[in-house]
């Protein structure tokens, strides 16, 4: 049972986003070097927040305010993955195979976002999962049964949003608009808050709005990529 | 590199055999390959299908055999290191990766890795004092015995080198591997099916490790699939990293992946550094240097002997461990005549990105430079050229990344396990790129265990207890 609910969970959280890394992503090698620069800077992100939460001893009970930081600190570095990746443009298309990357100009930015969002999202599970295996079992006698399910689902949200959201705030930079890098940020936040809820058990009134959250971030992401209803109409009907 | 690189490549060379092969031809097809080129160079993209031409390459062996090569169309070295550098990049990022991942499953898995009972001799203190400033200097001790045994060891085979001793050092390098593909696997899958109670008679187990054993020595040290090839050197690179971090004390090990970095640093970058010597040395002989561990991303047919750097324990074989170096590109233009190429680094290594520019009338005859690397070809016979376009990574690197990784996942912690493999891929990137600028031989380590190591005890320190308790509460940043 335990190694069942491993395999159903990690094929939850990680499945989609392995499978988009599989069919996008594997065969370029530079992309898979621009995911990874951009799991490093998460990972950057995610130690300098820590740091400012072991500092500051008296709040460090208070994962609200970690949280805050940890959040800002994400956005800070997603804007240095901006930079760095707007000033190697043209290195990067140097040393590519196909000659095609950031053919697309969002290219780039689904690729640090999956790699951003992948590093953030193993952060969060890969110890939960790896209690999960067991000896032991939750909600036989106590605590709730859908932690595991409850927390990869999270996860796989956290790592679609913050590909969706890595897209938006590239587009958004460029165009600056500052409207849709204020929605990134925006929602960002709202997500983290609405998961401080997870504390009280209620998984069901923070997983439904961040799911929302996420198809609507869906939605943005893929205009700022350019596509519209009718291409998707296209697409679907050329198939058929 | 790109392709259309390499249809201008193929078109300059096609172009500069017409001269010498003008008289065997017609004019009027001397005329039409005037009209090529010159679209060629007008346009080098529209010209894209024309460049396989079969014929072309045909009328060469028959007319240019006899070529002098003039000065090759040199592309800019620069632009050339870029090309390779992203595919190769990954080429390295694969075999690391599964070299990991064997050693981070055997460890979280067979739990006699982990443990501490014996050590090895050159580890004489055994941090067993509960004071941190004696466990401080037990581990500087220990590491510093190791990296003096260490240095004797790679001053050892550059003397030999120097005076030419091969059988010597091939002799060595067979018998150290030779106890990694016996020994070393068979308390590897002794210690595997313990701990899966796995049952298996002496008989089975005999005929397998047998198998398994002379196929790796065939293998590494004379011809056999690369993929094999390949496979086993990951193996014998993660046993070989198992063992230091089994027989190592505690802290010796951190201390001795900071202290081999700094001496991978010196070794290949001072005026008289021993792993410079030998590379300078093996570049003025115009041979490969010194068989040894060298994983390659390409052919690797004509490579007898990669060897194996000295086990741990018993004999003292844990020459060079540490140094990688990387090799900038070379234009060399010579022919390269050798038997079998025993192309290596010394025992540890490091990156080579070759490009050789081998001799044109031989060049001209195989496929273009650029697809070697991707088409495997014919095992080919001795006057081969040797067209090396692959990266090379040597076993030393491996062994003392997986050290790390599998280190920091001995203590359970998935987290710590993931930022040191991420750091260390993004390490070997930055060295790669440095290869890049610089163009002269770098140490492969020091950038990549650095972010490593900053990573380990960042991660355990600070970061442990915030990411514990962001999924202990489920909150989501």
């Amino acid at each position: 049972m335990t190694l069942a609910e491993f395999f159903s969970c990690t094929l939850l959280a990680f499945g989609p986003p392995l499978a988009m890394f599989a069919m996008t992503i594997a065969k370029d090698p530079v992309r898979i070097i621009i995911m990874i620069a951009a799991a490093f800077f998460w990972l950057l992100s995610f130690l300098v927040s820590s740091l400012v939460w072991f500092i500051v001893v008296p709040l460090r009970s208070y994962l609200a305010f970690g949280m805050v930081f940890a959040v800002a600190f994400q956005e800070i570095f997603r804007y240095f993955i901006y930079l760095l990746l707007r000033k190697t443009e043209a290195g990067l298309k140097e040393i590519s195979e196909n000659n095609e990357i950031s053919s697309h100009k969002l290219e780039m930015a689904y690729v640090s976002g999956l790699g951003f969002g992948s590093m953030s999202g193993a952060f969060a599970l890969v110890n939960v999962l790896a209690d999960s295996v067991g000896p032991g079992t939750l909600g036989l006698q106590n605590g709730t049964e859908f932690f595991f399910v409850s927390s990869a689902a999270m996860t796989l949200c956290m790592i679609l949003l913050n590909t969706f959201w890595s897209v938006i705030f590239f587009n958004g930079m460029d165009e600056k608009n500052y409207k849709k890098i204020f929605w990134v940020v925006g929602s960002h936040f709202l997500v983290s808050g609405i998961s401080l809820m997870n504390t009280k058990g209620l998984y069901i009134f923070s997983i439904l709005p961040s799911y929302i959250i996420l198809v609507i971030t869906a939605i943005i992401a893929f205009k700022c990529a350019g596509g519209n209803i009718a291409s998707v109409l296209n697409s679907c009907f050329s198939k058929a | 590199m790109s392709d259309i690189e390499s249809d201008r490549e193929v078109t300059e060379h096609t172009a500069l055999m017409d001269g010498h092969i003008a008289e065997a031809r017609s004019d009027r097809e001397i005329a039409e390959r005037l009209a090529r080129k010159r679209k060629t160079k007008a346009d080098a993209q529209r010209n894209y299908g024309s460049v396989a031409r079969p014929e072309e390459s045909n009328s060469s062996v028959a007319g240019g055999s006899g070529l002098q090569a003039p000065a090759p169309a040199q592309l800019p070295a620069e632009e050339l290191e870029l090309k390779y550098g992203a595919r190769h990049v990954i080429k390295l990022f694969v075999p690391v990766t599964l070299c990991m991942i064997v050693v981070v499953a055997t460890i979280s898995s067979i739990q006699f890795y982990s443990v501490k009972d014996v050590y090895l001799a050159y580890t004489p203190f055994h941090e067993e004092s509960p004071y941190a400033m004696t466990k401080v200097w037990n581990a500087l001790a220990n590491s510093m015995i190791l990296l003096s045994v260490i240095a004797m060891m790679t001053v050892l085979l550059i003397v030999l080198y120097k005076k030419r001793c091969y059988k010597v050092i091939h002799g060595w390098l067979i018998v150290s591997s030779l106890m990694l593909l016996f020994l070393f696997s068979y308390l590897y899958i002794e210690e595997a099916l313990r701990a899966y109670h796995i049952p298996m008679d002496y008989i089975t187990l005999t005929f397998a490790m047998w198998n398994f054993g002379v196929v790796g020595m065939i293998v590494i040290h004379w011809k056999g699939p690369l993929r094999l090839q390949q496979a086993y050197l990951i193996f014998i690179a993660a046993l070989m990293a198992l063992v230091f971090i089994k027989y190592l004390p505690e802290w010796t090990t951190w201390a001795v992946l900071a202290v081999i970095s700094i001496w991978d640093l010196v070794a290949v970058l001072t005026p008289k550094g021993p792993l410079r010597i030998l590379v300078e040395t093996a570049q003025e002989r115009n041979e490969p240097i010194f068989p040894a561990l060298i994983y390659s991303s390409t052919v690797m047919y004509c490579l007898v002997a990669a060897g194996v750097e000295g086990n741990g324990s018993g004999t003292g074989g844990e020459r060079g461990a540490g140094e990688g170096e990387l090799r900038p590109l070379t234009h060399e233009t010579e022919v390269r005549r050798e038997g079998p190429a025993r192309r290596s680094e010394t025992d540890e290594g490091g990156f080579d990105q070759w490009s050789r520019q081998a001799p044109r009338q031989l060049r001209v005859d195989t496929t273009p430079v650029s697809y070697t690397t991707r088409v495997e070809r014919q095992p080919q016979p001795q006057f081969e050229s040797e067209e090396e376009k692959g990266v090379k990574l040597g076993l030393g690197d491996f062994i003392f990344y997986s050290v790390l990784v599998g280190k920091a996942s001995s203590y359970g912690d998935w987290n710590t396990t993931l930022a040191c493999f991420v750091a260390i891929l993004i390490g070997l990137c930055l060295t790669l790129l440095l290869l890049a600028i610089f163009k002269k031989a770098l140490p492969a380590l020091p950038i990549s265990i650095a972010f490593g190591l900053i990573f380990y005890f960042a991660t355990r320190g600070v970061v442990k207890p915030f990411a514990d308790a962001l999924a202990a509460e489920q909150v989501f940043i």
